[in-house]
């Protein structure tokens, strides 16, 4: 008999009531503030310091085999025949597959599924993977790879992402009839009238610029390990940052029910973003598993996490931007071209964020983009913390200063005469509510010194601004749905020990302990008192990941939610044993104690057995979903978010005019996050985002070569920032209260890194004069820059001496 | 035994250990894969970033380069071997207090540099401290916390005592007043 089809998530009528919106407010639930907002360790802080902390690498199960990838050395190629019996031949190799036989495509955006996880007739990059091994010992599978024999007919690569545009003789993938199938998606969306306004406008400035690509290079690599017991569960362990949509992707693949697979995200080593796809190896552990019916771990080489990539999008960027002689910007028009290398990833969102998440905290009247994404014989791109919009940010936020120059006015106080301010809505129909750019400026000016300092500074030093503004989570769920987007479970033991389940990924920004700190809050218990275990599809409810920046809102919201039906359980309880109004209950610092009078204590353990005796066996679940939110044009929802963070950086650089070498003694960032629950965290969201701005800047620099080779495959070669290389951070919280947040908060992971880039660049303007537009800023590059410049201009001309 | 495998004796964390091991596996495979002191971390696996940094003879190295049979006849001390009986090693707790540890991974290799620096130099200034993790590389903090917490330790000198519990209250590092954010 066959079993009944499951229907698809959006078909199956019972889910099309939307789970609510709920909104807790900034208040503290007692009299104040106990835990959040205090300067706390985290809760994984202890077994990290002391290396006990397992991590997907460090988990070694009896029987464990060693899987490795063969890999195409061929850019473009048509796959002709995969012949693997040598290898299989070969003493201590226990499996080998092949794509024939995980034919499935999958992706994580579901309407464009175009992986497969080992190649099937076509190979799209060098690295892409073609085969795999499963042997008891790595050196075993390395020369197993050896013996696979693969045939390739080799096709013309496509490197450029021009070339991909105009050619439709080749094709990195099949489009559909009459369309060129190396677009992956275009864009084109107006608001108000650009040409027009642009036309009126006392200034305009009109310029390419260059954002190249660059990698996340999280010091743990991609890794997993894959189990199949005899009780026909699949359990996979993986370095991934979104185990839910493993999960799923998983059940498809593989052709598997899912509640017969079991996926775990461990403690991790960094992502970035770059964990927020599934990856071929954690199909080819799961696949082997199944096959040799033996635990398969898969470790990725450093060389292999280049190749597998998914970094930051190329984009060839042409902006126009209009200004009024008062310094209001007029109108914001541009055309991007994004190199998206040999897949969708996350790239249809990509595309919309590379113009909807321009529109503040500048104030656009009118608004135009057009972005198109396309393939190229490339390793794939994909979300890199601030995903999609870093690179555009760039772009307008020099303009802006380009615009100022023209105007005769200050750079900081161009934009605040642009902020659109709090509770507005963007030009493209985003709902902005708490909103302190402004703070987040006066914090930078004043912590820099810029009013007494810029252009004071002489010649080759100076000081740049810039601001931004960043999503708190997004409206738009990768696949549609009506369920939460976060959810917790909270368990409560007699002890007095208090259990939390997330689905939430600790990718290390810290979501464990700001969800552990927020449940202390609201059951008034010590922070050692509770566990939080996470991202385990087994024990936890379904959260979608560390990505857009989500978690702190999205479950730190679900939390507050379940906590506080227990917090009211406890007082009920406690209240009708003492006689007095439940409200009368406080609940702080591991005791629960009468309101009026305050000798009358309870432990927490005591009230949890009070109320596990009115309420039985104590347990609650919470959840948050987003309100419907964005413009009601097609892709109005991507990047409508709940809750905008805003942030300014000023830099001070000091240029070599000789060799073009440019320092940057300083960076200093305001962020404003809603409310801080846990200051140390946010200040080191704050400084890493600056420092990963910085080496963008500078240093890294992720591309093929003419064979699609990768240029700088290693940590030595692709250089990030160095203890010795980076600038002193100074981090600056600015504090909101966002209405809807928990406790008013509002994101800080991705946020603060947008103004870095173009702070540098507006920074080596005020140095020397020249505006450079193509990244990275390389010392010949500004050489090649200050000579034009000594061509073309007198050099008096310029505030700060010139050249 | 297998004719392939080499015998070694390691001074490992303060005791003798006997390992049959492949003659070419680094001291890093060693660690993780004999002696199941995962602690080391593989981040390269040619001495590019750090991870595995341990203490050899006091001094940082990098277990992904050096040969297992290289470290016969010297101390090797991993981040385990950096917790005592009197309980953590300050820089364990002084990491946990600056807030440097994000996704952790890099801060074994981290921490076992910093020790090696201010052992050399107790009164390290933050230039020393910088030219001393130059070969650790962080891909979360910007360092700036690392630095912090290298200073604290540098403060406190080598006095370990245990650390106060998980989620407990550290002391501010600088002024900890958040801008308010009231919309003029």
């Amino acid at each position: 008999m066959n079993a009944p089809k499951m229907p698809a998530d959006r078909a199956d009528p019972l889910t099309h009531t939307r789970s609510p919106n709920r909104v807790f407010g900034p208040q503290p639930p007692g009299e104040k503030f106990e835990v959040i907002g205090k300067r706390l360790k985290k809760v994984d802080a202890a077994v990290k310091a002391t290396g006990e902390a397992v991590y997907t690498d460090d988990i070694v199960l009896p029987g464990m085999l060693h899987g490795k990838t063969l890999r195409s050395p061929h850019a473009h190629a048509r796959i002709r025949r995969i012949d693997t019996s040598r290898a299989e031949r070969l003493e201590g190799v226990c499996g080998v597959v092949t794509g024939a036989e995980m034919p499935v495509k999958f992706g994580v955006i579901p309407w464009t599924p175009d992986e497969t996880a080992l190649a099937v007739d076509k190979v799209r990059f060098v690295g892409d993977p073609v085969a795999a091994v499963a042997a008891v010992d790595e050196e075993t599978a390395i020369a197993a790879l050896e013996l696979i024999d693969v045939e390739y007919e080799l096709l013309p690569a496509l490197l450029d992402p021009e070339e991909s545009l105009r050619r439709t003789d080749v094709q990195i993938h099949e489009g559909r009839p009459g369309k060129n199938g190396n677009i992956t998606k275009e864009v084109l969306l107006e608001f108000g009238h650009a040409e027009q306004a642009l036309a009126a406008s006392d200034f305009v400035v009109e310029d390419d610029y260059f954002f190249h690509g660059t990698a996340h290079a999280p010091i743990e690599t991609h890794v997993a390990v894959a189990r199949y017991g005899s009780d026909d569960v699949l359990t996979l362990w993986s370095a991934t940052q979104i185990p839910h949509y493993v999960h799923r992707e998983l059940a498809r693949v593989l052709d598997l029910p899912a509640p017969r697979i079991r996926v775990i995200q461990p403690h991790l080593g960094g992502a970035f973003g770059g964990k927020s796809d599934p990856f071929s190896l954690e199909f080819c552990a799961c696949k082997l598993a199944i096959k040799t019916r033996r635990p398969v771990k898969f470790l990725y080489t450093r060389e292999e996490e280049f190749y597998a990539h998914r970094g930051r999008h190329p984009m060839q960027m042409h902006f126009r931007t209009g200004m009024s002689r008062e310094g209001k910007i007029t109108a914001v028009d541009s055309k991007i071209l994004i190199d998206g290398g040999a897949y969708s990833s996350f790239g249809l969102v990509t595309t919309y964020y590379a113009g909807q998440l321009l529109t503040g905290p500048n104030d656009i009247p009118n608004y135009r983009f057009h972005s198109t994404r396309v393939f190229t014989n490339k390793p794939p791109c994909g979300p890199k913390r601030g995903h999609g919009s870093v690179q555009p940010r760039f772009a307008l936020e020099v303009q802006i200063d380009r615009l100022a120059e023209m105007a005769g006015l200050d750079p900081i106080e161009v934009r605040r005469k642009n902020n659109q301010g709090a509770n507005t809505t963007t030009v493209n129909g985003q709902r902005v509510t708490s909103n302190a750019f402004d703070q987040c400026l006066d914090v930078v000016e004043e912590a820099s010194g810029w009013k007494q300092r810029r252009g004071r500074l002489g010649r080759g030093r100076g000081l740049g601004v810039a601001g931004s503004m960043y999503i708190s989570g997004t409206n738009y769920c990768v696949y549609p749905n009506d369920m939460p987007q976060a959810g917790i479970q909270i368990k409560v033991d007699r002890s007095g020990l208090v259990t939390v389940f997330t689905g939430a990924s600790d990718i290390g920004q810290g979501s464990n302990s700001v969800v552990a700190y927020i449940v202390a809050e609201e059951l008034g218990m010590r922070v050692e008192d509770l566990r939080v275990i996470a991202a385990d599809s087994d024990l936890c409810p379904v959260d979608l990941g560390a990505y857009s920046s989500r978690i702190t809102f999205m479950v730190g919201n679900a939390a507050i939610h379940a906590a506080r039906k227990l917090r009211e359980q406890v007082q009920a309880a406690v209240g009708a044993e003492w006689k007095i109004a439940p409200k009368q209950v406080a609940l702080a610092g591991g005791f629960v104690f009468d309101l009026e009078d305050r000798s009358r204590v309870l432990s927490s353990a005591q009230a949890f057995q009070l109320a596990e005796a009115k309420f039985e066996t104590l347990g609650s679940t919470g959840s948050y979903n987003t309100p419907n939110l964005g413009g009601s044009y097609r892709g109005g929802t991507i990047g409508a978010s709940p809750a905008y963070s805003f942030t300014a950086c000023v830099a001070e650089v000091e240029v070599d005019l000789e060799t073009g070498e440019v320092k940057v003694p300083h960076v200093w960032t305001a962020h404003d996050c809603g409310r801080a629950l846990a200051p140390i965290l946010v200040e080191g969201q704050i400084e890493g985002s600056a420092y990963m701005g910085f080496g963008e800047v500078f240093l890294e620099d992720h591309d093929v070569d003419e064979r699609g080779l990768h240029m700088r495959p290693s940590l030595l070669d692709y250089t990030i920032p160095t203890s010795l290389d980076c600038p002193e951070f100074h981090a600056s919280i600015v504090e909101s209260l966002d209405p809807e947040g928990p406790y008013g908060a509002k994101e800080a992971g991705e946020g603060p890194l947008h103004p870095t880039i173009p702070a540098i660049a507006n920074a080596i303007h005020d140095a020397c004069g020249i505006w450079l537009t193509k990244l990275p800023f390389t010392p010949a590059k500004v050489v090649k820059a200050l000579a034009e410049q000594k061509r073309s201009k007198p050099p008096t001309s310029h505030r700060n001496g010139g050249v | 035994m297998s004719p392939d495998l080499a015998l070694l004796r390691l001074h490992v964390n303060g005791g003798d250990v006997d390992v049959a091991a492949p003659p070419h596996w680094t001291l890093l495979e060693v660690l993780r894969y004999r002696l199941g002191l995962t602690g080391s971390k593989q981040g390269c696996d040619k001495g590019d970033c750090g991870a595995c940094t341990v203490l050899f003879d006091g001094k940082a190295r990098l277990s992904c380069i050096t040969l297992a049979g290289d470290a016969t006849g010297h101390r090797v001390t991993t981040i385990e071997g950096l917790v005592t009986k009197e309980g953590l090693d300050v820089l364990q707790r002084t990491f946990d207090e600056a807030g440097a540890l994000q996704c952790g991974f890099c801060q074994p290799g981290m921490i076992l540099s910093a020790r090696a620096c201010l052992d050399r130099n107790p009164s390290a200034s933050r230039d020393d401290i910088k030219c001393a993790l130059a070969s650790n590389l962080c891909r979360c903090t910007g360092y700036t916390k690392i630095f912090e917490a290298v200073e604290m330790a540098a403060r406190e000198g080598k006095k370990a005592e245990l650390g106060g519990p998980v989620g407990g209250s550290v002391p501010p590092l600088k002024d900890p007043t958040p801008v308010s954010g009231a919309r003029r």
